[in-house]
């Protein structure tokens, strides 16, 4: 369990004059549900979009299992085992459930340069995404449009999208993201299902979620780590507590 | 063939009978009897017309198939009309008449210049990718226009119809016809499977959303490049049937107006939809035929029209024609 298998060190981040990210260090260990939280625009989602690779940091550096990942492009990425899912539910509404889990699937099964074959009845696809949704227990709503799930649902399948291809670490930014009680209670169980076989990194604003599920958690405030620890070290920071969680037992 | 996949009607016919597929099986029906009609009503330029409409229609699919499936607003399609027309003619113009080179030299250079053209394109995106694409086709439209060998601005005509020997005779009208509605159906088939594929179905994923798919692990550059290329080599082909059709070739052929119109045709049928090409072109052809007999200004009736196209009827003409059945299934 102590084996480190996404090591941040220094990362630096600017936009027009302020500063997203600010000499982080982090490190996430193998196996472990790690929380990242902060208030807003502590710079949580920027964090995710470098480590993802959607743009790169100013400076510093990103080690994936001993690979330096810093300038790797975003999609070669997923295909060491880093996976994410979108704070925006980003499924394709166009498509079905199935269609939806399958393209996720197809991108682990070879290059896409082929031009002929229709998709939709490609059983190398079509029973690996049926297989996945039963994981998730969307097993029978494979036909419908992704477009027409409930919410729930529908963040459900987007983190169901970074599951294909079996990733080490999956970057989930707000998985929780709009959710009620009850849907949140669900996806608190869904992603506790994931412990042991997926490490994940964690960003969330729904505290009791937060608590439930991470074995570790960072706290940020403007794009800095004022503290990283056990959930009961956390909640005992007396700088965790003025910065981030006094104002929110305040409100 | 394209089916529908809502099937939970307890029905025996099979999914693939529909009004929409009807209308478009009745379209190329019209199609292939029409230089009957023609002899029969004695209008020998119905044939002129309907072998236009077909060849726009070729152009169509391929622009439905980057701008409908993938999402990319070409503003310069037009650009492969005129490669295809005046590699016929050019060639024609040294005395190489044969067909066998003719027309893969026709596809490798709408290839090539796609290739490089869309390698810069489409690294940019919305409106950029827009004015870039128009930007292309109007410096190749002007290179036209510069060359004073070829007819400059007067165009080339085009005196012999690609040969090939011993397989079909393009100087007759007929077999011409009937070669291009061929390659008309051949045309929707394809695209049919393109955008059914592996490969279409990322084309399709990265128009609703790329950065998705770059986290799904797609290096999503080079799948667009590909479409880019397919589409612009099947709209060189239709450029050649032009230069065959019309035995004349002029940089007007790849003006930004003619881009323009492919838009138009591909908005109007129905953006990525199978029969949208086939749908709008007719449509485009029949009300320019006769707006403009009524009314020279007719583009003042057609521009509102289109708009009002866009508005209530964002799936174009096929979404009269039953529920959208979505993704070309």
């Amino acid at each position: 369990m102590n084996e480190v298998i996404l090591r941040v060190r220094d990362l630096v981040k600017h936009f027009d004059g302020v500063t997203a990210t600010d000499s982080l260090s982090l490190e996430v260990l193998k196996g472990e549900v790690h929380a990242i939280i902060g208030p807003n625009g502590a710079g949580k989602t920027t964090l995710i979009n470098q480590l993802s690779g959607v743009f790169l940091p100013d400076s510093g550096t990103i080690k994936f299992k001993d690979a330096d990942i810093t300038a790797l492009p975003g999609f070669k990425r997923v295909h060491l085992g880093l996976a994410r899912s979108f704070q925006i539910t980003s499924i394709f509404k166009n498509f079905t459930v199935r269609e939806n889990v399958a393209l996720a699937i197809q991108s682990h099964a070879g290059h896409s340069f082929k031009f002929w074959r229709p998709a939709r009845n490609d059983s190398q696809l079509t029973e690996p995404a049926q297989a996945l949704l039963e994981r998730i227990e969307l097993g029978d709503r494979g036909d419908v449009l992704a477009g027409n799930l409930a919410h729930g649902e529908q963040r459900q399948l987007e983190i169901a999208m970074a599951l294909a291809g079996d990733p080490e670490v999956i970057l989930l930014d707000e998985p929780m993201a709009g959710m009620g009680g009850e849907d949140s209670d669900r996806m608190v169980q869904f992603l506790s299902s994931f412990k042991g076989r997926h490490t994940l990194l964690l960003i969330e604003h729904d505290m009791d979620a937060v608590f439930a599920l991470a074995d570790r958690i960072t706290v940020l405030v403007y794009g800095r780590v004022i503290a990283t620890g056990t959930p009961a070290e956390i909640r005992s920071n007396e700088e965790v507590r003025q910065a981030y969680l006094g104002e929110d037992e305040a409100a | 063939m394209v089916t529908d996949q809502l099937t939970t009607a307890p029905s025996t016919t099979p999914a693939w009978v529909s009004v929409r597929n009807g209308t478009g099986l009745a379209v190329l029906l019209l199609y292939a009897l029409m230089p009957g009609i023609a002899d029969i009503f004695d209008l020998p330029f119905y044939l002129d017309i309907f072998s236009r409409v077909m060849i726009l229609t070729i152009a169509a699919i391929s622009l439905n198939f980057i701008l409908g499936f993938g999402g990319m607003v070409s503003f310069g399609h037009a650009a492969y009309l005129g490669l295809g027309a005046y590699a016929v003619g050019i060639l024609a113009y040294y005395d190489i008449y044969s067909g066998w080179i003719q027309w893969p030299v026709g596809l490798a250079v709408s290839a090539l210049f796609a290739l490089v053209t869309g390698a810069i394109c489409l690294r940019t995106k919305g409106v950029y990718f827009i004015m870039i694409t128009l930007a292309f086709t109007q410096m190749i439209h002007f290179l036209f226009v510069s060359l004073e060998e070829f007819g400059g601005d007067d165009g080339l005509t085009i005196w012999n119809r690609s040969e090939f020997d011993g397989l079909i005779d393009l100087s007759n009208d007929l077999t011409l016809y009937y070669t291009i509605f061929v390659i008309l159906v051949l045309s929707l088939a394809l695209v049919h499977r393109l955008v059914n594929s592996r490969f279409g179905m990322v084309i399709q994923g990265a128009r609703s959303n790329e950065p998705r798919m770059r986290a799904l692990g797609f290096p999503t550059y080079r799948y667009r490049l590909a479409a880019y290329v397919i589409a612009g080599s099947l709209c060189g082909l239709a450029g050649i049937l032009l230069g065959n059709d019309t035995e004349f070739v002029s940089p007007s052929d790849m003006h930004w107006t003619k881009s323009g119109d492919l838009i138009i045709i591909v908005v109007l049928g129905g953006m990525g939809t199978f029969w949208g090409p086939l749908f709008g072109a007719l449509a485009f052809l029949l009300l320019e035929f006769f707006l403009s007999d009524i009314f020279i200004w007719w583009h003042l009736i057609f521009g509102p029209l289109l708009i009002l196209v866009v508005i209530f009827a964002r799936g174009g003409i096929d979404s009269f024609l039953g529920q959208q059945n979505g993704q070309g299934r």
